[in-house]
Parts: structure tokens; sequence; C-alpha cells
């Protein structure tokens, strides 16, 4: 019989940060890995460099729609079909601009699906399987921008915190039983998707250090994991200004 | 890559001059396209994307008994770097420079086209890009033959020479029996010349504790150089003297032998402020020995010295690359605290030496040679830069070769 293996699925598998999770996962040893993007040929790509990591490990690409229910609903079915999942991580998103959001209904629609409807139909997809086997970890990646409204990203803010209020009460739901549910804020990282920022002259936390502070928060079950750590304390403070103060901040 | 300004490929910015900068106009970050594509453990054929590093290459392929067959002196380099500047190691006089293993690269060009080349498929663009400072398009994926290894062990040896003369003739005897060789030069001491060679071969003596590599790291740039004359007369005693002691045969994992610097992070801010040159020629073996005494003779008359001098012969074979810096003879790399005007003399002096003994300078290391000597170093200039991206410039490419 071979040895049982981790079985992992990723929605948003081309997000830089979840590639790096991958990698993470699969250099412990070999895993039962489900990529799933929108992009087919982006995806490979990242499959093909897991399958070089470790040739051991089994990693299969599916394509999806990530905003119509019916289509999340019939993947995930399929999906869990084949067995129980361990790990799940719905790591996709993208960084609208807030200005145009402002401006133009549609942007900032799309935004809010994309970055908060979506993940929580995905996430509510794979609740109930995970429930009813009373085992797996469910990790969802917020951001520190869901923690408070901020002029300069209140619509990709407004749905990570739509995010996060799904996940506590996710967590509610599911504590007691087997299955695990983590948020993750991670902070500004240095992704394709912040590229612009870094060349506004941002920091931003090294995305291999961020994978590696998810990876370990999933593994111990946290219920919340800012990284880099950091975070936790600043947006401690961000969140409890007192209006007054925080009004005349322009961040 | 389409933009109105010129740009130039960017990785881990490990070169020590102007290659890859361009302060007018734009860096396209290839660390991203660090992924892998295939290996095959049978054959050893490994293509990956141009932003992987060759360190991910060693901690991936030596566990399954292959290994890069070339690698320069840090491992924190990209694969398009290592091909755009055709690096070289220490196993040079054995297996050639980095552009001897690749067996194909994608090239991007800013028209919007993509070139596959190799050895045996257009082997003109493959031996324009090999070297090709970037200038002929963007590497984006690249195949390497790696070569085949037991672990990561080296069986090295160490020994002191009191001269030049005793350099040549332990490059000679080492050149057909050991895969790696190398030396450091003490640039100082007695006009120049005494030093340690270091030659090793892959050792199969099985498992064995790694050791525990602990990063150190330069945490500020001190306000001025902390290498300086009174530093380096006692660095290079004190170096030469321990190792001396030190001296003979020992098993070393390969990541201390390859890349001794690399677990020093930030290694280069000792210099301070002001930074440093490094200034690496190759000279024909016929006139090597004369041209290298020469070149020691005005470094201990200009009171400056090198910390990092490194000698070693390269092999008798003909380069990959139009541009490519290896070529027979003997290589002699140094640094210096860039102080200014006084150390620009130096090199002019320096360059004299090289020209005369008709050798050449690395450009990937340099910063500031005369245009009419890196003409005088590399003949195949002119059929070089028909294949050149009109797209792509760097701060190199408009200082030697006009845009």
């Amino acid at each position: 019989m071979p040895d049982y293996q981790k079985r992992i699925v990723i929605l948003g598998a081309t997000s830089a940060i979840a590639e790096h999770c991958a990698r993470l996962w699969v250099k412990d040893g070999a895993v039962d890995l489900t990529l799933v993007s929108r992009d087919l040929g982006r995806t490979e790509r990242v499959a093909a460099d897991l399958r070089v990591r470790s040739p051991q490990s089994v990693v299969l690409v599916l394509e999806a729609n990530f905003v119509d229910p019916p289509a999340i609903s019939q993947l995930v079915d399929e999906i869990v079909a084949v067995g129980a999942v361990d790990t799940v991580l719905i790591a996709h998103g993208s960084l609208p601009d807030q200005a145009v959001c402002q401006q133009d209904l549609t942007a900032c629609h799309d935004a809010l699906t994309v970055n908060g409807i979506s993940p929580v139909l995905f996430a509510e997809a794979f609740a109930g399987p995970m429930q009813k086997a009373n085992h797996g970890t469910l990790a969802i990646i917020g951001s520190v921008a869901g923690d408070r409204g901020r002029k300069s990203n209140y619509v990709y803010g407004a749905a990570k915190g739509l995010v996060a209020r799904y996940a506590q009460g996710l967590q509610h739901r599911l504590a007691g039983t087997g299955v695990k549910v983590v948020l993750i804020k991670p902070g500004p990282t240095n992704t394709p998707m912040t590229a612009h920022l870094k060349q506004q002259g941002a920091r931003l936390a090294n995305v291999e250090d961020v994978a590696r502070l998810i990876v370990k928060g999933i593994n111990q079950g946290k219920p919340v994991v800012y990284a880099p750590g950091k975070w936790a304390l600043i947006m401690m403070v961000i969140r409890h200004l007192p209006r007054v103060v925080f009004n005349r901040m322009d961040i | 890559m389409k933009s109105s300004q010129l740009g130039i490929a960017y990785g881990m910015g490990r070169s020590y001059g102007d290659v890859c900068l361009n302060p007018d106009g734009v860096l396209w970050n290839a660390t991203g396209l660090d992924r892998f594509i295939s290996f095959d453990e049978v054959t050893g054929l490994l293509a990956c994307e141009a932003g992987v590093l060759l360190g991910d290459i060693q901690r991936l392929a030596i566990p399954r008994g292959w290994i890069l067959p070339v690698t320069p002196g840090t491992q924190i380099v990209t694969v398009g770097g290592a091909i755009a500047n055709d690096v070289h190691g220490k196993s040079h006089h054995v297996l050639g420079s980095f552009g001897n293993h690749v067996k194909k690269i994608t090239l991007a060009r800013t028209d919007g086209t993509l070139i596959e080349c190799g050895p045996a498929m257009l082997p003109d663009w493959f031996s324009a890009t090999v070297g090709g400072l970037g200038l002929t398009g963007v590497i984006t994926e690249a195949e390497i033959q790696l070569r085949r290894v037991a672990g990561p062990w080296l069986d090295t040896e160490t020994v002191p020479y009191a001269n030049l003369d005793e350099f040549f003739a332990l490059s000679e005897a080492s050149e057909s029996a050991w895969e790696h060789t190398v030396s450091w030069i003490d640039c100082i001491s007695g006009g120049g010349g005494r030093g340690l060679f270091m030659r090793g071969n892959p050792a199969d003596v099985g498992p064995r504790t790694v050791p525990q590599g602990h990063n150190l790291i330069v945490p500020f740039v001190p306000p001025i150089s902390l290498v300086n004359r009174l530093s380096l007369r006692l660095f290079n005693m004190a170096y030469f003297n321990f190792k001396k002691w030190q001296s003979g045969r020992a098993i070393v994992h390969y990541e201390p032998f390859f890349y001794p610097l690399d677990n020093i992070l930030e290694w280069n801010r000792i210099y301070g402020p002001k930074g440093f040159f490094q200034y690496q020629s190759v000279v024909p073996r016929a006139l090597g020995r004369d041209a290298v005494q020469a070149m020691l003779g005005e470094i201990a008359r200009s009171g400056d010295g090198s910390f990092l001098a490194v000698l070693k012969t390269f092999g008798n074979r003909q380069p990959v690359g139009m541009l490519s810096f290896p070529q027979p003879g003997v290589t002699l790399a140094l640094d210096f605290p860039n102080q200014g005007g006084r150390t620009l003399k130096l090199f002019e002096r320096l360059d004299a030496i090289v020209r005369e003994a008709g050798g050449r300078i690395y450009p990937a290391k340099d910063a500031r040679m005369p245009r009419e000597l890196f003409e005088a170093g590399y003949p195949l200039l002119n059929e070089f830069l028909k294949y050149r991206d009109p797209g792509i410039s760097s701060a190199l490419s408009r200082r030697l070769m006009g845009y």
C-alpha cells in the first residue's frame, strides 16, 4: 500500500503567495495537490515546477470560473467526490485601483466579487463536505486591509473585511468539529500584484517568508495568522485609533 | 516588455559593474521567472525559467546525483545572468564556461518575437546570446546539461606557493588530475606573488553531517571603507599564514568551497559608501607570467592592495559566445576600494599591461574600461552588434558600444 499522501487544494494557484506555499508543501514530502485557477496555461507552468521539485507528488490542474455560483458548486463537488481533502487554501484575489472603483461601479463590483464574494462561496462550498468528513483545514487569505477601512483602499478592504467576518462565523459554526478554519492576513507582500507599489517605494515583505508563516499557521490550525507577524500589532493600533485621530491620517 | 524606453533584464544584481544597470531607462525584473520546467534524472537535462537561481538548481539536483558543471563564486545569481555573462568557475580548465553546458535558450525580443537557439539550432544567435550581456533579447528559459556527481562533498587540497613560477608549475601539474583549481594571491607582501593554491575533486565519501551554514550579515555601511592599506596588510599576512598552517587535504562541502562569501550577507558593505571596483583580466598563457608579475608590481607601487585577489589558469578552449570573457590564458581578479582618481589611475596602468599582452577585461565586472580596450579585446564585437535588440540598452552598452 502506498504511503498516505496529504490532499491539498489551492484556489488561485497562480497567486505568488499560493505558489510559494505549494513549494513548501511539496518540499516537506510527497503530497496530492489540486491547483485551481482561471488560467490553465499559467497554472500548468506552476504545476510543472512543483512536479520537478517533488516527482513523487501528484499535481492536478483545473480551470474554473471564480464568480459563477453554480460553477463553483459543481467544481467543489467534483473535487470532494474524489476523496476527502486535508487542506484547502483559498488564495485568489486582485488588488483594484481605489480611484477607479470610485468612478466606475463595474470595476467596484468586480473588485468586491473577486476578493470578497468569490472566496466566501468557495469556502462555503467546501465547508459542508469537510464538516461531514469532520476533518481538514480550510484556510482563506484575507488581508490586513480588511481590519479597518481606509480611504486609499477601502473597496478591497471591504471585500477582505467580508472574508474576515465570514471566517469568524464559520469558525463559530465549526468549533468543536474536526475542521479548522484559518484566516490569513498578509501585509503588503512583494508579488506581481503589488509590483506598482514597489515602484512607488513601498516596503514589501518577502513572499517566501510570508508563505512560510502561512504554512506554519495552517499546520497549527491557528484561527488568525498575520504575516509577517508584526502586522498583528500594527493593525491592533490602527483598529483602536479614535476616529478623530484616524480621520486626519493620510493612509 | 513593450515600452517607449529602452530596458535591460535585471536578475539578482550581483554583477559588479553596470552591465545590469540602466539609469536612463527601464529594468525588467526577471526574478519572478523562477520556475523549473522539467528535469530528466536519467540524462541530467534541466529546463527552467531564466530567473531560477543557481543555488536553487544545486539544492534540487545534488541530492538526485547531478550538479552544475560550472558555477561562479556565488550561487545567488540567476540562470539568465549566468548565460548573459557566460560566467566561469574553478572548473574552467576541464569544463569550460557556463555556456558550454547550455543546450537551448529562449530569447524574447522586444518586437514580440521569440527565438529559440542552441549549439545545434540557430548557433549564430546562441553564440551572440551566450556572454551577450543581455543585449540580444531577454532570456526567458534555458536548458542546461548537468553533470553526474556522487554527493555534495569535495576532496580538496590547499598548497601554499612562494612566487608566480611555483603557481604556474602547480597549475600545470593540477590541470589534468583536478577538476577545480583556483588560487588566492597575496598582492601585498614581498612585492606580491605568494599565495595559496586550492584544488578539488568531487568525492564519493558517503553521507556526512552537513555543516550548519550560519549567515552573518554586515549590518550597515561603515562611514569609510574597512578595507584599507592597514587592514589589508594585516589581513593578507594573517590569512596567508593561517591557511598555510592549515594547508593540506580535507573533505569539504561544496557550499564553502564554491561560495565562500555567500553566507556573509551584504559583504560588499565593508567597502563603505563609495563601494569598490573589480578588475578582472585574462592574458594569453605565453605572456601570462610576465604580465601578472607586472600587474602585481604596479599594485605594489600604488600602495593599494586587493583583498580578494584571485589567480587562475583558463583551459585551452575557444569561448562559446562572441563576447565571452574566458579565453586560453591566465586570469587575475582584483578588487579595490573606490578611492576615486587614484584607483582609476592604477587601472590605467593595469590596462596598459593587459593591452600590451593582448588580453582583455571581463565586462560583467567592469564599470570603467576604455572603449578602445574593449574593442581590442573582443574582435567579434562587430559581428555581435548585428544581433542586438534595438529595444535593449544598458549603462554598459552605452558606455562601450555607443547605445
